[in-house]
């Protein structure tokens, strides 16, 4: 089969997660996780991680800068189920209990290059005021069953959430052996690397 | 010099003139010698000056000095120019084309460079002054006036740009030796400012005084400014002087030792001020002017500015750009290399109409930056209401605001009404015809053709005269034959017109000579009408010549057309005759030839081959006859021209006649015209089918004339879609009829009031009125003529003369909807209302029309506000326009389809998608889907494929029985279709499935917590705290384990001692009493020769294995041992899906199995034993607890004693108790008896255990009762959250039942109470087995997720499969049908967790059965896996436990006690008689012997095989003596149900095989499959021997029970010859 060419295709991201801007929250840390479908498998890096607790910086921008490393390799036979990032924002609230800032998830990009990524973060809502005020004041806000519910469509629809700061990611994205199978991703060839390109508008 | 190149040049030198060396170089070109050398000391002195003050400014102890030197040196530097000549602009005057403006620009300029000139030769009097007395360069300034005047006429253009520069430098100069002034106090420099109130000239000052200067002319402005400065320069110079020289003298003396405080140097900060920052970005940048640039510099040379607009084009409209912006834009485009080719054809930047996209070609992003506020923000927009349901509005968005059209409705006729009488009509028809006549006569038709065929024949005249002409002859001709044929079209509509009009006249003249004879016949005059004929007289002899020239005229023309075309005919008639010759000759020589040839054939002579073309000879075509013609033209000319010499007649209409008064007049003539009068009209207004206003009522006129002169306004906002006028007439005083409807047209928006016509538009209905009077009514026949023939209808008829027109507003703008309002204004541009209106409504949705409509208008297409319209008409009219008659979905999906359907489905891998994407459970978790088609074998789907196609072929290769083959379809049909809904609700998430969410406490948790807070710390009393559970999907394999903690065992049997085959058995049989006796005997340590190795009693260790993974404990000594050991199993899901779903129906059971760990020495020789230990391990099972996955997984955790599952005989082994140790319990035990290991497991990470499907199950219950259930659940749960309580169940086809229909009392089989008819209790005893005979089969894996399905007795007897509530049910419907009072218990037991027991009441105590394994236990056995009880059902009621405890050794099972017990019907809601859901009556069939005895030797064979496969290294020996033995003592165990068979079995064994050192057991189990049969053996792993010469037996009985229920035994045993 080897003169038959590749049968699997290889996406490598590595980047970092930036900063975030939460104007309401500081102290906040990070925990970044890949969701992907069947037909992907990891096959170097990290495929979740957790960063350090970063605080706002002092000027105007207030921006809290994590800078945390990213590099994971998928493999592939199929476009469909392209990895996504799943991030989930937590930190401190008055009474220091840890709780959930935002949720938030975008693909990896597909074409090679250097992407930067603003996403919209998120966190559900509580169902009535009186929750909203007990979660509150027992620290314990609704949170998803699994962060990576996010990246998925489905059910969606049953939860109500409040949108809440912004992440900026940062990938270099490489691809092999994408042509190859048949999938042309990559800008026309004069356009090289790009540079940072505007964050699309992702629907919630 | 041209401006323009001057301009350029400075330009370009104002770039490369960075140093001034450069400029000078430029400079030298142009310049005259003289003006070189001033200049050249010039850029040496800048420089140097600024780098010999700096060190200066360092260490100068008082600045002061310096300072007031150097601003009064920028002083002089303005006021030496001043005195030079302007620049001469005599040369330029000769430019007449400059506008004045520019010439302006150019003072200005000269201006400027007057002042740098001079500034230019001040700069380097500082150096000499420093060197050379201030005499000396006073003298320098004199001199420098002098070059100076001659070199500027030159220089000035250099000039222009260094000023600017050397000012600054001058500032900078003047900044930089600024010294530290205390503030507040004036710097001596502003000081010296002061005083000398010198200000600083400002540019504009310069600026201005030149235009003053302009209006003089040029010549005086040389002198003017020479005058003008003088008298201030005379002061200046000597103040200056003075000072100079007195700084210039300290500045030398400090200048002498200052070498050595320059290593010491403390100098100020290095600033760069703004203004020397200024200075360099000048050089660097190009900063554009702001004057407006003159159209000829931005237009190629000789080229007059050219107007599109004016032209007539269409231009849009530019974007407002202010002025400014585009002065600086065109300024900086001139400057640029090819920046002409911005510019248009008029001079202005070329512009698009409208720069900015109608929509944003990107999606907005919401970056950081942007203030989301004002994005989110929401506008208050007021209702607008929808007014445009008018199509009309084609793509406008305006709103309509108020729009104005007035009709004006001046009056009506009536050309026919009922009461017209005969002469009213016929004066009708007079009018009518006059009107006919003065419009004919008003065009003049026949004069206009008349006109025009005189013209074309002069044309004709004239392209015949070959002088003339100088094209070709070839178009000349043409033209020619052109104009021929359009003279004969003409000659032909003039003829038809005039003859037109002479008809006209002539009915005319007929009708009014009627009139007079009905004038004269009724004798009285109805109608003023008159006619007078004006004779017109002319002039014989000239209308003669021109009538005979016309006539001539016309015959040449036509003789001449008739000779063409006879020359055209004589053509064709040439070729014809030509063609007919031939053919005749041809026909001649074929006769001759067949003559000569055949004779004999005459009948093929008739036969000639072409008959039928055989041609006519042609007839030659006549010559025209001219006198024939001339004939017919004079004919034509009498008929329809006025003859030679005729006078002309013009008929004039007049009222002039009288009408005869009503006197004079006949009845009915008075009748008729009193009916008129009391006639009154009046119309109604209908705009767009609404009735806006109506007229006054007028009345009827004598002359059917109604005058209303009304104005009409109407308010509109709707396009106008219909205007109707109604006529309705009013006859006295009685009702008012609709005449008729006259619909107007809607006018143009072009027409306004004031300037619209009038216009006359005719209506008619068709009443039928029969007036009783001379009135000729309406729609019937009437005649002129006296005998009643030529009979006329005419129905009632007439004209609205009206008009209608758009109001003007106030402010002129006409009031008209908004779309054509914008039109105005565009002369080319013709308006879509037009377009509208010109073809119709119809047009619109005929694009074809429309299309046709706009090429024939002439629509500029290039106008953007027709720019819809021509998108609609390119679409319509490029061909694939046509509309079909028929709506399809996806009318584009043909087009996306790239490949064919067949070919589609054909693809492997899409096919693999396909099936993932659907969840077939073989595919479900499918990874990695190749990537070609090429590398999916076609395996993937043979399982799938054979699923399918065996789903309707019943297989009886698994399961050897038909009947159960078919019940585990059925079963698996229901499975499926269940799994299938369960899929479906798997889809629909509620909230808690996404979200976890704390719950509101209510007070009394809250107070709990409260109080929690308040209690007191206990460190030593530690709690437990929940472990988290984990959801199942984010798992993989390897992340759970299954944890079995063993703790210990208790009465683990023991071995025997190996008795040889002569001994006899020490016992015959021994009860359960006697073995307490028996037992210290066997502890002898006689015994010891038959444990070599001083071997315990046993050895036993277990071995758990699940999922084909095994562990095993260390091993323990003793029947009591101890292992304390924790084993940790990995779990993996079935395809690696963790999916709650899949994890509950994960089948799979761990097997605890319990072993003896058997040592052997298997020295040869004894005279080894020194050196060395050899010995054989063997195990040897012992028995097994089985638990399944399931259990686990939805009890989270399993701890608890469990008895094992021991056979009924082991070889070798015994129950053997240690009376010293245990003496103490067996009061307690004295119920039950066997082995019982103490476990606790539980998996790890704790799973969260799906939920039943919240799928609400229709009823067929009493509503009431099911509120009912409700409540008395929903009280249960208050008081007992954790004891259960059922009342409603589901039965298997999905609907809710109430729980205590199930109980009902059936019979067991008759066979089973025929067993032991004396012994109650044995029957019980049998029953219970019976039912346990029946598979267990856990609701949770047959339908996973789905809560408990019931079925009915019968359907479960059908079926042989189900869980405990099934066993239940029906063992407590047999106990009673036996007569026991029994109940259902739901509670929960180990292992299986929440169940069903049941429950008897005996005479004096309690039994509890379990149904699934047909023990029974006493209520105070401790041993009793029913750990809890929560409800009992009996047949009708239902009781829930209130006592404080729960399990059954501590409570009261007297259901009568309504403290104890809460009762669901009681007197409040009484039992009202459920009928019961069960059969009437279980019929059994008998199990077909025959059947059940090939079942058997199947069985057998596949076990042997089995065994056979699991060795494959060995050779697997089997010993038939053994076997039969085996074989003949099975059905004994059947009869006597396991027990008190041990030691005759052994006997016999022992009389066969003596030598035989053998394990074995016999295995028992309900027979459901194979499947779970060959896993049992298995796991005793008796295979697993590999001694040498070990020999095996196995045998299989299968006894059968009613309903095909059988009851398997399996012995196997393995043997080892004795030596």
């Amino acid at each position: 089969m080897a003169a038959a060419g590749p049968s699997v295709f290889l996406l490598m991201v590595n980047g970092q997660v930036e900063s975030a801007q939460f104007p309401e929250y500081d102290d906040l840390y990070c925990k970044y996780c890949f969701v992907y479908g069947q037909d992907w498998a990891p096959t170097a890096g990290l495929e979740e991680g957790i960063s350090q607790i970063t605080s706002k910086s002092q000027d105007v921008r207030q921006a809290l800068v994590w800078n945390f490393p990213i590099d994971v390799t998928f493999k592939s036979t199929n476009p469909y189920g392209w990895p996504q990032i799943v991030l989930s924002v937590y930190g401190p609230d008055v009474f220091g209990n840890d709780v959930v800032r935002g949720y938030g998830a975008v693909h990896l990009p597909f074409s090679p290059g250097r992407h930067k990524r603003t996403i919209p973060m998120f966190v559900p809502e509580s169902t009535s005021k009186l929750q909203k005020f007990t979660s509150w004041f027992m620290g314990r806000r609704p949170e998803y069953t699994d962060p990576k519910v996010v990246a998925q469509g489905e059910g969606r629809e049953v939860t109500r959430v409040r949108s809440q700061g912004f992440v900026t990611l940062l990938f270099n994205v490489v691809t092999k052996d994408m042509r190859k199978l048949g999938y042309d991703t990559g800008p026309s060839d004069t356009q090289g690397v790009s540079g940072p390109s505007p964050p699309p508008g992702r629907p919630l | 010099m041209n401006p323009k190149e001057e301009k350029v040049k400075i330009i370009t030198e104002e770039f490369d003139e960075n140093d001034e060396d450069a400029g000078v170089g430029s400079q030298k070109k142009t310049s005259k010698m003289a003006r070189q050398k001033r200049k050249k000391p010039l850029p040496a002195a800048g420089p140097e000056e600024m780098v010999s003050e700096n060190p200066h400014l360092g260490n100068q102890p008082e600045p002061l000095q310096e300072d007031s030197d150097t601003r009064p040196l920028s002083m002089t530097t303005r006021r030496g120019p001043r005195s030079l000549p302007p620049i001469p602009s005599a040369s330029r005057t000769g430019f007449a084309e400059f506008s004045m403006r520019e010439r302006m620009r150019e003072k200005l300029q000269a201006a400027r460079s007057k002042a740098e000139s001079t500034l230019l030769q001040e700069i380097p009097t500082p150096r000499p002054r420093r060197l050379q007395s201030p005499g000396e360069k006073e003298l320098e300034t004199e001199f420098g006036t002098e070059p100076g005047e001659e070199a500027q006429k030159t220089q000035q253009e250099d000039d222009s740009q260094s000023h600017s520069r050397v000012k600054f430098r001058d500032s900078v100069r003047k900044i930089k030796t600024k010294p530290p002034v205390p503030p507040g106090f004036p710097s001596a420099e502003e000081a010296y400012n002061f005083f000398t109130f010198n200000f600083d000239p400002e540019p504009e000052e310069s600026e201005e005084k030149p235009k003053a200067k302009n209006r003089d002319g040029t010549t005086q402005e040389e002198e003017e400014g020479e005058e003008e400065e003088p008298p201030v320069q005379g002061i200046h110079k000597t103040d200056e002087q003075l000072l100079i020289s007195a700084t210039e003298a300290e500045a030398f003396l400090w200048g002498l030792d200052h070498a050595a405080a320059d290593f010491v140097a403390v100098r100020p900060a290095d600033y760069e001020s703004a203004h020397v920052r200024l200075q360099m970005e000048k050089e660097l940048l190009f900063v554009p002017s702001r004057l407006t640039v003159p159209t000829y510099k931005k237009l190629p040379e000789n080229v007059q500015p050219r107007y599109l607009e004016d032209e007539g084009l269409y231009i849009g409209t530019r974007p407002d750009v202010p002025r400014t912006c585009q002065n600086i834009m065109e300024n900086r485009l001139l400057t640029q290399e090819p920046g002409r080719r911005w510019f248009g054809d008029d001079g202005r930047i070329v512009a698009l109409p409208n720069p900015i996209k109608p929509f944003p070609s990107r999606p907005p992003v919401l970056t950081q930056e942007q203030d989301f506020r004002a994005e989110l923000e929401t506008l208050y927009k007021k209702a607008v209401k929808y007014v445009h349901r008018s199509q009309h509005m084609i793509g406008s968005g305006d709103s309509p605001g108020n729009f104005q059209l007035d009709i004006d409705i001046s009056g009506l006729i009536f050309t026919h009404h009922p009461c017209f009488s005969r002469e009213h009509v016929l004066a009708a028809k007079l009018a009518q015809l006059y009107d006919q006549y003065l419009a004919r006569h008003q065009r003049n038709k026949a004069k206009f053709l008349t006109d025009k065929l005189q013209a074309l024949r002069n044309a004709v005249q004239t392209g015949l005269n070959p002088e003339k002409t100088h094209k070709s002859l070839d178009t000349t001709q043409k033209t020619i034959n052109e104009y021929k044929s359009e003279i004969r079209q003409t000659r032909k509509l003039r003829d038809a017109e005039q003859e037109k009009d002479r008809m006209l006249l002539k009915t005319i003249i007929k009708v009014w000579k009627e009139m007079k004879s009905l004038r004269e016949f009724q004798r009285f005059t109805n109608t003023p009408l008159k006619l007078v004929l004006r004779k017109e007289k002319v002039d014989q002899k000239a209308d003669e010549e021109a009538y005979e020239a016309e006539i001539q005229a016309e015959i040449s023309e036509l003789l001449e057309e008739h000779m063409e075309e006879h020359e055209q005919k004589m053509e064709a008639y040439r070729a014809a005759y030509q063609q007919w010759k031939a053919w005749k000759k041809a026909q001649r020589a074929k006769k001759k030839k067949k003559k000569q040839a055949v004779e004999e054939h005459p009948e093929e002579e008739m036969g000639e081959p072409y008959p039928e073309e055989d041609p006519v000879k042609p007839v030659p075509p006549e010559p025209t006859d001219r006198a024939l013609m001339e004939h017919q033209v004079r004919e034509r000319a009498a008929r329809s021209r006025r003859r030679p010499g005729e006078p002309l007649l013009v008929p004039e209409l007049s009222l002039a006649g009288s009408v005869t008064p009503n006197e004079q007049c006949p009845r009915v003539e008075v009748l008729r015209r009193e009916d008129v009068k009391r006639r009154s009209i009046y119309l109604k207004v209908i705009f767009n089918d609404k009735e806006v206003s109506r007229t006054d009522s007028r009345p009827l006129g004598a002359d059917f004339r109604v005058h209303f002169g009304q104005i009409f306004n109407l308010q509109i906002f709707n396009w106008p879609e219909s205007l109707t006028l109604q006529v309705y007439e009013t006859v006295g005083h009685s009702g008012t009829t609709l005449l008729a409807e006259v619909f107007l047209p809607i006018p143009e928006t072009t027409i306004v009031t004031g300037r619209a016509p009038i216009e006359e538009v005719e209506f008619s209905s068709n009443q039928h009125v029969t007036l009783d009077h001379e009135g000729v009514g309406s729609g019937m026949p009437f005649s002129f003529e006296a005998d009643g023939s030529n009979q006329l209808i005419l129905m009632t008829s007439g004209k609205v003369s009206n008009s209608v027109a758009w109001a003007i507003g106030e402010n002129g703008i006409p009031l008209i909807p908004p779309l054509s309002q914008q039109n105005i204004g565009f002369r080319s541009a013709l308006k879509r209302a037009d377009a509208i209106s010109s073809i119709g409504t119809s047009g619109l949705t005929d694009l074809k029309k429309l299309a046709k409509w706009a090429a024939e208008s002439k629509l500029d297409p290039n106008d953007p506000n027709n720019a819809p319209l021509m998108q609609l008409i390119s679409v319509a009219t490029s061909g694939e326009s046509y509309v079909p008659d028929f709506f399809r979905l996806e009318q584009l999906q043909q087009e996306f389809n790239f490949v064919s359907d067949e070919e589609l489905n054909r693809s492997k891998r899409f096919r693999l998608l396909c099936l993932r994407s659907q969840e077939v459970p073989e595919f479900r978790n499918y990874k990695q889907i190749p990537a070609y088609d090429r590398e999916i074998m076609e395996k993937v789907f043979q399982d799938y494929e054979k699923r399918l196609r065996d789903r309707n072929v019943i297989e009886t290769k698994d399961h050897i029985d038909p009947h159960r083959a078919m019940v585990a379809k059925y079963l698996q049909q229901v499975r499926e279709s269940v799994i299938n809904r369960f899929l479906i609700a798997k889809h629909h998430f509620l909230l808690s499935d996404l979200i976890v969410e704390e719950e509101v406490p209510n007070i009394s948790i809250l107070g709990l917590s409260l109080f929690k807070l308040a209690e007191q710390k206990r460190p030593l009393r530690p709690r437990r705290k929940g472990r988290k559970k984990v959801t199942a999907q984010n798992l993989s394999d390897g992340d759970i384990k299954v944890l079995v903690n063993i703790i210990r065992a208790y009465d683990i049997p023991v071995r025997k001692p190996t008795a040889s085959k002569f001994q006899q058995p020490s016992r015959s049989s021994r009860t359960f009493s006697e073995k307490h006796a028996a037992s210290p005997t066997t502890h002898s340590p006689t015994h010891s020769a038959d444990y070599p190795l001083g071997q315990v009693l046993v050895r036993p260790f277990v071995e758990v294995s699940f999922q084909r993974t095994i562990c095993h404990t260390t091993t323990a000594e003793g029947p009591n041992p101890s292992w304390n050991e924790e084993l940790e199993l990995p779990f993996r899901a079935p395809n690696g899906d963790y999916s709650t779903s899949s994890l509950q129906s994960v089948k799979d059971d761990v097997f605890i199995n319990i072993f003896d760990e058997v040592l052997y020495d298997v020295l040869e020789d004894d005279r080894e034993r020194g050196s060395g230990i050899h010995t054989r391990i063997e195990r040897h099972w012992l028995g097994c607890v089985k638990i399944p996955f399931s259990t686990i997984y939805f009890q989270a955790k399993i701890d608890g004693t469990f008895k094992i599952d021991i056979p009924p005989v082991l070889l070798g082994y015994s129950k053997e108790r240690s009376m010293i140790i245990e003496r103490g319990f067996d009061s307690v035990r004295s119920l039950s008896e066997g082995s019982y290991i103490t476990l606790f497991i539980t998996m790890e990470p704790q799973l969260v255990p799906g939920e039943s499907v919240r799928e609400k199950f229709d009823s067929q219950e009493d509503e009431k009762l099911l509120q009912a259930t409700e409540k008395f659940q929903a009280e249960c749960a208050l008081k007992f959250p954790h004891r259960q309580c059922l009342t409603t169940v589901t039965d298997i086809s999905g609907k809710t039942v109430f729980i205590t229909r199930y109980l009902k009392p059936l019979n067991p089989p008759q066979e089973l109470l025929e067993a032991c008819p004396n012994n109650p209790q044995a029957t019980a005893e049998l029953v219970a087995r019976y039912v346990s005979l029946i598979p267990f089969l856990p609701d949770t894996v047959s339908f996973a997720g789905i809560c408990d399905l019931w079925s009915t007795s019968d359907q479960f007897l059908d079926l042989l499969a189900g869980d405990e509530e099934e066993h239940a049910v029906l063992l407590c419907n047999y106990f009673l049908s036996l007569g026991k009072k029994a109940w259902l218990v739901m509670g929960s037991a180990i292992p299986e967790g929440p169940t069903a027991y049941v429950l008897t009441r005996e005479q004096s105590h309690y039994l509890i059965w379990n149904p699934c394994s047909g023990h029974f236990y006493g209520q105070f056995d401790t041993f009793c896996p029913l750990k809890s009880v929560g409800c009992l059902i009996g047949p009708d009621n239902i009781w829930f436990n209130i006592q404080r405890h729960d399990s059954p050794l501590r409570i009261n099972f007297d259901v009568t006690k309504p403290k104890l017990w809460k009762s669901f019907f009681s007197r409040s809601l009484l039992y009202p008689g459920l009928s019961s859901v069960q059969p009437e009556e279980l019929i059994y069939q008998r199990t077909d012997k025959a059947a059940a005895a090939e079942l058997q030797d199947r069985i057998e064979k596949i076990l042997k095989e089995k065994i056979m496969d699991w060795r494959p290294r060995h050779l697997t020996r089997w010993n038939r003596y053994c076997t039969s033995a085996l074989r003949h003592f099975l059905p004994l165990l059947e009869r006597s149900r396991g027990e008190d068979v041990e030691d005759d079995h052994r006997g016999e064994l022992l009389k066969q095989l003596g030598d035989y050192r053998f394990s074995g057991f016999p295995l028992h189990m309900p027979y459901s499959e194979l499947k779970p049969l060959i896993e049992a053996v298995y796991s005793t792993g008796v295979h697993n021997i590999d001694v040498p010469n070990v020999e095996f037996a196995l045998a299989v009985y299968i006894h059968p029970y009613p309903k095909n229920v059988l009851s398997v035994w399996i012995y196997v045993a393995s043997l080892i010859r004795n030596r």
